[in-house]
């Protein structure tokens, strides 16, 4: 198998080369069409290049509150991302024992992953639902008389998108975990260190690159959820339940610049994530061993 | 633990809401919290009398796991296949992380983007339709190309593959290498190797691609309606259509449907496959 290459790998090569090209074609056609000239339509040719579509689209031209949008999505995005760190790391280091609980913990998790999103959607806004007429009935006058609805961007949403960031991030967790050395901690137990200086200078420090890429997953998943957003997010609409709304009514390129903008964040989001973890990687190679060093 | 009371508060306790819910009365206002199956029997009203023809639910269902079928044999073919090439072809460590993250970047941008970006290789006068039409191969433009049967599963395929490569992918990368030599050593062709060796170790990947794909497939309505063009049922939409109508005991009750209907679906992969023994 390790002579020389078989014509298997050429074969298989080719082939995904053809995937690779199915998976980015599109996206580049509409990176390309989103700079079409202000007399353009929806597909080629190119009437000229411009930013028009891109201007259009920021001064609100025929979009509703596309800014508004924009902002509500990246405020979302960045507190489910703490959130989802935050929690998964708690949750990842708590699953190292096993405790009363864990087994069904971690099947309510994946089943969280599995149950349609439509399903979970729902469940969450009959229940705030539910909570807004106890609320009205039974709750304080002060709360009873003001109250509209609880639910909203950073209660019913946010919640909805834990359900979908926090499986992946426990995930992730458990992959790292699988593969961490506990000789390091050891070591340090046995110089004298307590439990938080272990975590805060051995196991962090070794682990943050993959932090980093859960991190990402909370972010990214987040900016692109509609399934679940859809019944949960109260009075505003996020980023892409703007765009899903759009799609019925596609008939000129604004759609492909909103697509390009939302697709840039992604991306931006990605190198950013990718690239410190390539630095964090290449510092722990650097400085990570002092073995035979005097 | 704070995580599991995530869980319970945004997961566990809406899906008990769910099922209570799906059994409450309603008018054309609001819930009314009284016990009743009137929404499972409208559900599937005519089901029994409109025999041998399906009703709208059955229908619905059979077409749905139609989808499920297509897309969970061509994501198997072409997740396998990318998973095989990177596994075991590809032979430096970097280059296989950097093609794998290749596949994966795709999978943290948004759906309805890429679902979008077909229409101007798809459509009318898309890109697809200007070269069959510079070459003659017909004359007047495809149009079953998009808003079809077609174009949703051609969606589907396009944005859920990654689900198939990734399990399968860490799963031959757990296949002991000397297993591999062992059966070159004893002459095993390269197809007999794949077949004997590499697909049976392989298979709690599979078995958790599988799972993943056919369940989205299930739940999914925001591919049938955008790429679907309003014109194909799905088994997620009803819930949609039925929420857009703002009647949560329907709705519930399909919901409660589609749930049976999908854990119905991981029971028998779990028969084929037992999961849990195989991680």
């Amino acid at each position: 198998m390790n002579e020389g290459r078989p014509a298997a790998f050429y074969a298989l090569a080719a082939f995904f080369g053809l995937f690779v090209l199915f998976l980015y074609g599109p996206m580049i056609v509409i990176f390309i069409l989103s700079f079409q000239g202000p007399t353009g339509g929806l597909t080629f040719p190119m009437n000229g290049v411009s930013l028009h579509w891109f201007q259009r689209l920021w001064e609100g031209g025929g979009i509703v509150d596309i800014a508004g949008a924009f902002k509500r999505s990246l405020a979302l995005g960045l507190v489910v991302m703490a959130l989802t760190v935050l929690l998964s790391l708690m949750a990842g280091l708590a699953f190292r024992k096993k405790f009363k609980g864990s087994d069904a913990l971690f099947y309510v998790a994946v089943a969280s992953l599995i149950v349609p999103s439509i399903v979970t959607s729902l469940g969450i806004a009959i229940e705030f639902h539910v909570l807004d007429d106890l609320l009205k009935t039974y709750g304080p006058s002060w709360i009873a008389d003001n109250l509209t609805t609880t639910m909203g961007q950073f209660t019913s949403g946010l919640g909805a998108h834990l359900t979908w960031t926090l499986p992946f991030g426990l995930l992730v967790m458990f992959a790292i975990f699988n593969r961490f050395d506990i000789r390091y901690e050891e070591a340090a137990r046995d110089q004298g260190a307590t439990p938080w200086q272990t975590l805060r200078h051995v196991v962090l420090p070794i682990i943050l690159p993959s932090v980093i890429g859960v991190g990402l997953f909370g972010f990214t998943l987040s900016w692109d959820e509609i399934a679940r957003s859809s019944q949960t997010m109260g009075e505003h609409n996020t980023l892409p339940m703007e765009l899903q709304a759009l799609t019925t009514t596609v008939t000129n390129p604004d759609i492909y610049a909103l697509g390009t903008s939302t697709t840039a964040v992604s991306f931006a989001v990605i190198a950013i994530a990718l690239v410190a973890i390539a630095i964090l990687r290449a510092r722990q190679a650097r400085y990570g061993s002092d073995a035979g060093q005097a | 633990m704070p995580f599991g009371l995530v869980f319970a508060v945004f997961f566990v306790l809406p899906l008990a809401f769910v099922v209570m819910v799906s059994f409450w009365d309603y008018n054309d206002y609001e819930m009314l919290p009284a016990f009743t199956s009137r929404s499972y029997a409208e559900s599937f009203e005519g089901c029994l009398t409109q025999l041998p023809d399906l009703c709208t639910m059955l229908a619905t269902y059979l077409s749905t796991a139609k989808f499920c079928l297509i897309v969970w044999a061509l994501t198997l073919i072409i997740g396998f296949t990318v998973a095989y090439f990177l596994a075991f072809y590809v032979r430096s460590p970097t280059t296989q992380m950097v093609l794998f993250l290749v596949c994966t970047i795709p999978f943290w941008t948004s759906n309805v983007i890429r679902m979008i970006s077909w229409i101007p290789l798809l459509g009318r006068n898309g890109l697809v339709n200007q070269m069959l039409m510079s070459v003659h191969l017909v004359d007047a433009p495809v149009e079953w190309l998009l808003y079809s049967q077609f174009s949703v599963a051609l969606a589907f395929v396009h944005l859920f593959t990654f689900f198939m490569v990734a399990p399968i992918f860490n799963s031959m990368m757990r296949i002991d290498r000397r297993l591999i030599e062992a059966a070159y050593d004893s002459g095993a062709s390269a197809w007999q190797m794949l077949t004997n060796v590499i697909i049976p170790l392989s298979k709690p990947g599979i078995a958790i691609g599988s799972i993943f794909v056919v369940t989205i497939v299930m739940g999914d309505y925001i591919t049938f309606s955008v790429m679907g063009g309003g014109q194909i049922a799905s088994a997620g939409k009803i819930i949609a259509t039925r929420l857009n109508a703002l009647q949560f005991p329907p709705a519930a009750a399909s919901a409660v449907i589609l749930l049976c209907a999908t854990m119905l679906i991981i029971t028998v992969l779990n028969r084929i496959v037992d999961v849990r023994k195989e991680l």
